[in-house]
Order: structure tokens, then sequence, then C-alpha cells
């Protein structure tokens, strides 16, 4: 399915620049447009967008990091239009989260503490070399690719419209991890031996991606059961790595509980920097 | 400089006759206002002087990246984190723009990163100055930015096709930049006292670097002559500054904030604006390699070109697996 189903309502949003070096088609999502839109989620559809919002959200501002440290200067124009796109999506998830509690996104930015935050452990990871970066990208861009392709047949008609503009994007940040999936595991030896590292270390957050809560449950054809995803998932991404002469890493996974507010230790300090100027000061406006 | 003592536009060294040919060609399209293209003949010096001046436009894009990077992390807000990101990308664009266009002079990137890497080329001096408070993410962009609008608008018209068609399109990106930096003090003056405080800081430590980011006066401007004949240059030194501060020195008002020149008037006599006295020998300290971050500056440029080699080489011994691969299927 596509677009079709979303709600006539957002149909008149306006152009959008979420990117601002790339082009979108006229009538795209806009977080703004969601802050000011009429919907009002319940709080359990919120506690959805957190979810999905959170993720985008770390891995955004953990990409942005390569900005000006990539090891070519394409790459530092590909990483950062990749983290732009997530930070957009993290927007318009927050934008549609935070009203239900009469909040914004900043708000929920800036002003959440660690354990209210709801991302899994695989976006929290540090950026490592640039192969760690791109197994975790191909990790999340498979699965966002597959989760947001889901929710497009989403009964809520926010989260299937931002979901709508976002697989398009994901579908790109997909192709650049496995242009360099293929690259980097068949290139040298040294890249080989990079990338089996980062896929054992990396790997033991995978088994979170795909746990089931009692919110999806809950919150029936609106959200998509994260187990309902794995074969797919590990379908292509065995593809993935076997097109790259890489084995799927055998290390066992970690017992990571994000969604419930017990995150890495890797959290506190991304939300230091991430909040430390709006939180010197409060009530300010930027 | 090299490229002033050697022959710049004719003389001086005997030309054989397709030499001659070319030359009384370079001549003519100069002449004529038109513009020279990568194949056409140039003079030696005239390809020099280009190389140098758009290499060292493309490392201060390049370098230019990093005091606003070091601020996308901690962006107070998630739409000016957005933007940020977004500026600093097209940043990355124009160096990549611009190193393109060099090479249509013969010049690879790969030499040209070496030359910013060892220091031997420069960039603009104002990046070697730190980036310390957010309000600075508005100073650069209205400031320097603006000032890099007043220098790059008429090189929308230098003599050299690449170039020239190269700046038209930075221009259009530059003059958002500048908006957006100027929308950030904007919002900065009209909030609480610690966010005016800092608006202020951050102008009162941008005002003068940037003003000199227009080149030394014209009395101690030793390229400028030859590129004026070229046509790579439209305007001098003074010319651009005076207009750059007549510029700002309105918009400040709108911000309800202060330059930091007790000097500053406009002089009916002359017509020109008068600014204080500029700080030249800072200025040369800090193209020398002294100023506050040319040491880190370029580090981290190197680090990040060090870090990717294992990542550039796995992508070249790829592409040549894969066109083996392909001579053998």
């Amino acid at each position: 399915m596509s677009a079709h189903n979303i709600d006539h309502s957002l149909d008149s949003f306006g152009d959008s620049t979420a990117s601002a070096t790339r082009v979108t088609p006229g009538n795209a999502l806009r977080p703004e447009d969601i802050a000011i839109a009429q919907e009002k989620p319940s709080e359990q559809v919120a506690e959805y967008a957190l979810r999905l919002g959170d993720d985008a959200l770390i891995l955004a501002q953990r990409l942005s990091h390569w900005i000006s440290r990539g090891p070519e200067i394409e790459e530092d124009i590909a990483l950062g239009n990749i983290a732009l796109d997530q930070l957009g999506h993290a927007r318009s998830f927050l934008s549609y989260a935070a009203k239900a509690w009469d909040k914004t996104e900043d708000d929920l930015a800036y002003w959440r503490e660690e354990e209210d935050f709801r991302s899994l452990h695989i976006v929290e990871q540090p950026n490592g070399d640039f192969g760690v970066t791109i197994v975790r990208q191909l990790i999340i861009s498979i699965y966002q690719h597959l989760l947001y392709t889901a929710l497009l047949d989403s009964g809520d008609a926010t989260i299937a419209a931002i979901s709508a503009k976002a697989v398009k994007e994901v579908d790109y940040h997909r192709d650049h991890a496995i242009a360099w999936t293929l690259r980097l595991g068949i290139g040298t030896e040294e890249s080989a031996r990079r990338m089996r590292h980062a896929l054992d270390i990396l790997w033991p957050y995978v088994g979170e991606m795909f746990e089931d809560e009692e919110l999806h449950a809950a919150l029936g054809d609106v959200a998509v059961a994260p187990s309902s995803l794995r074969a797919a998932w590990e379908e292509e991404f065995t593809a993935v790595l076997h097109d790259a002469e890489l084995a799927v890493p055998t290390v066992p996974f970690a017992m990571a509980r994000g969604r419930r507010g017990e995150h890495s230790e890797h959290l506190g300090f991304i939300l230091a920097e991430m909040q430390v100027l709006a939180r010197k000061h409060p009530g300010a406006t930027w | 400089m090299a490229a002033q003592q050697e022959s710049g536009g004719s003389l001086s060294a005997v030309l054989s006759p397709e030499e001659q040919a070319g030359q009384d060609r370079f001549n003519a399209i100069i002449a004529e206002d038109s513009r020279i293209e990568p194949r056409d003949w140039m003079p030696e010096a005239y390809r020099r002087t280009l190389t140098r001046q758009m290499s060292q436009h493309a490392h201060s894009e390049i370098i230019g990246m990093q005091p606003e990077a070091n601020w996308i992390t901690r962006a107070p807000s998630l739409k000016r984190k957005a933007i940020l990101m977004a500026k600093v990308q097209d940043e990355a664009g124009h160096g990549l723009y611009l190193y393109s266009g060099t090479e249509t002079l013969g010049t690879p990137r790969d030499v040209l990163n070496d030359q910013l890497m060892t220091g031997k080329a420069k960039y603009s001096s104002i990046f070697n100055y730190p980036a310390r408070s957010w309000a600075d993410m508005g100073a650069i962009g209205w400031l320097v930015d603006g000032a890099a609008i007043a220098n790059q608008v008429p090189l929308c018209r230098a003599s050299y096709g690449p170039y020239g068609r190269a700046m038209v399109r930075i221009c259009k990106e530059e003059s958002f930049h500048q908006r957006q930096g100027f929308e950030i003090l904007l919002e900065l003056a009209n909030g609480t006292e610690a966010q005016k405080k800092m608006a202020q800081d951050a102008i009162n430590r941008f005002y003068a670097p940037s003003l000199m980011m227009f080149g030394p006066p014209d009395s101690d401007s030793p390229n400028s002559g030859q590129s004026t004949a070229w046509k790579i240059k439209r305007f001098s030194n003074d010319e651009l500054r005076q207009r750059f501060v007549g510029m700002i020195v309105e918009q400040v008002k709108i911000l309800g904030l202060t330059l930091p020149d007790p000097e500053l008037r406009f002089d009916e006599e002359s017509g020109t604006w008068k600014h204080m006295d500029l700080d030249w020998v800072e200025f040369k300290a800090v193209i020398a390699g002294n100023g506050p971050c040319n040491a880190q500056r370029l580090q981290r440029r190197r680090d990040a070109h060090n870090e990717g080699a294992w990542v550039r080489e796995a992508a070249a011994a790829y592409a040549a697996k894969m066109a083996r691969k392909t001579e053998v299927a």
C-alpha cells in the first residue's frame, strides 16, 4: 500500500525542506505542520511515537558527529544528509507525541531525563571507526525500512504519513550502508577485519530491536509488532553479509531494555552534550 | 609572490607561434569580457593564480565546517540543529564543487588536499578563531558569510568560466546562510539578558576579523593589480570592505545591538565609511599559522584524512576487483 490511506486532512501540508540540499516533493509532512494540526494522539499512540522518534533522534545525534570528520568529503555530505533525514523523522514523531501532553518537540528532546527516553541500545552505541558506523547503519536502515514500510498501513494517519516520507529517505540510507558494506567487506584484508570486529561489537544489540511490548498489542493496527519484522530483516541482512563475504556473528545478544528507560552508559553522555545549552537557559527561545 | 613576478598576461619570454596565437585569443576574450574555458589556452601565471585562489576558497569551505560543526551536537533546539547541519553540509558541497572547478585547471584534488594538510596552502584566516558560544553561529552566518558574499558576488563574473559558474551557485546558498545567521542573532537579541549578552559578545569578537576577510588595504595588496587586469577581481579590497560596512551598519540597528567600533562614521566628503584601524599584525600572524585555532583545525583535517585512509584504500581495492570481474565475465 502507499500513502493513499492517509487522512485527507494531512494532504494539504506545505512544501518541505527537511533536507535543505534535496528538494522534497510537495505536500510532504513537516514537523511544524504536525505541531499545529488538530489531531492529538492518545497517550499510548504518543508512547509509540516516542519510541520511533527517540531512535531517530539519538541516531541523528551520533551521525552528526561525522560531519567534518569523514574519510572523504563525499562522506561528510552523505552521513550529514542521513543524520539530517533522521533528525527530520525524529522531529515529526516527537512533535506528534508531544501533543498528547501539551508539550513541544523541544520539551521532549531537551527536558526529559535519561530514563524517560525510549531509544534502543543499538542507536546509542559509539560511532567507532567508519566500519562500525556503517555496520550500525546497515542494521538500522534495513530495520527502519521494513518498519516504516509496514507503518504505511498504520491505523494512525499521522504515523502513516510520517512513515510515508521517512521510508523514501531510509531507502537511500539502506543503499548507502549496503554499498559500503560491500566495499569494506571485499576491499582489503584490513577493511574486512574491521568489519568483522564491527559486527561482533554491535551484534549484541540486535536482539532488542525485535522484542514486542504490551504497548504493541494494545495499539493494534496503529503499531507494528517488532517481532514481525525479524524474519525479513534476517533474510536481507544475511544476504548483504553474504555478498560482502562476511559472516553473521555468533556472539550472544545482550540484555538491553532501552524501551523501558534502562539505557546503555552512553546515553547519559549523549544527552549531557545535546541538552547542555538549552538547560542553561530555561524558558529561552532560540 | 610568484604569480606576480612572472609574465602575467603578455610579453617577457618569447612565445612560439601557437602560444602567441593562444595569447592573442586569450587577450581578446578578456578584452570582450567573455569567458575562458578549461580547454582554452591560458598563460601559466593565470592558471597558477586561479588554482591558488580557487583552492584557497575550497580549503576555506572545508576548514570553515569545523567551527560550526562544533555546535551541531549542542544546538539549543531541534530546528536550529537541522538548519545548522544543512548549512555545514552545504559548505562541504561548496568545497567539493570548488575542488572540482580547480581540477579543471589541471591540479588533482589529492594534491590540493596535501597542500592544505601540510600548511603549504592557505585558507580564510577567520576560521582560525574559536566558535565559543551558540551566538557565534549567528555572528559567523551574519558577518563571516556576509563578508564572503560581498567578496563573492563580483566573482560570479570572474573571467574563468568554471569559477564564475561555481560562484553563482555558491552565492545563492550563502545568502541563505547569512539570513539564518541574522535570524539566530535576532532571536537572541530579543531574548533573555543572557542571550542578548551572548549575541553582543559574538559580534564584538567577529567584527574586526570579518572586516579583515577582504584582505589587506589596497596600498598593501600585491596580487590585486594583475587579478584585476585578468578580470578575476572586479573591485579592490577596500571597495568591497566599504560596501560590507555600509550593509552591516544598517542591519545591526534592527538587532538593537552595536558594532564594536567607536570610530565608525560616514564621511560625507569622501562618501565612504571610516572604521577603526584593523590589526594587520594580528592578521598576518594568524595567516602565518599563529592564530588561536590554526593547529587544531589542521590537525582535525589530518586526523580525518589519516583515519579514513583504510576506507579509501578498501574502496579503491573493491573497485579494482569489480573491474577485473567485469573483464573476466
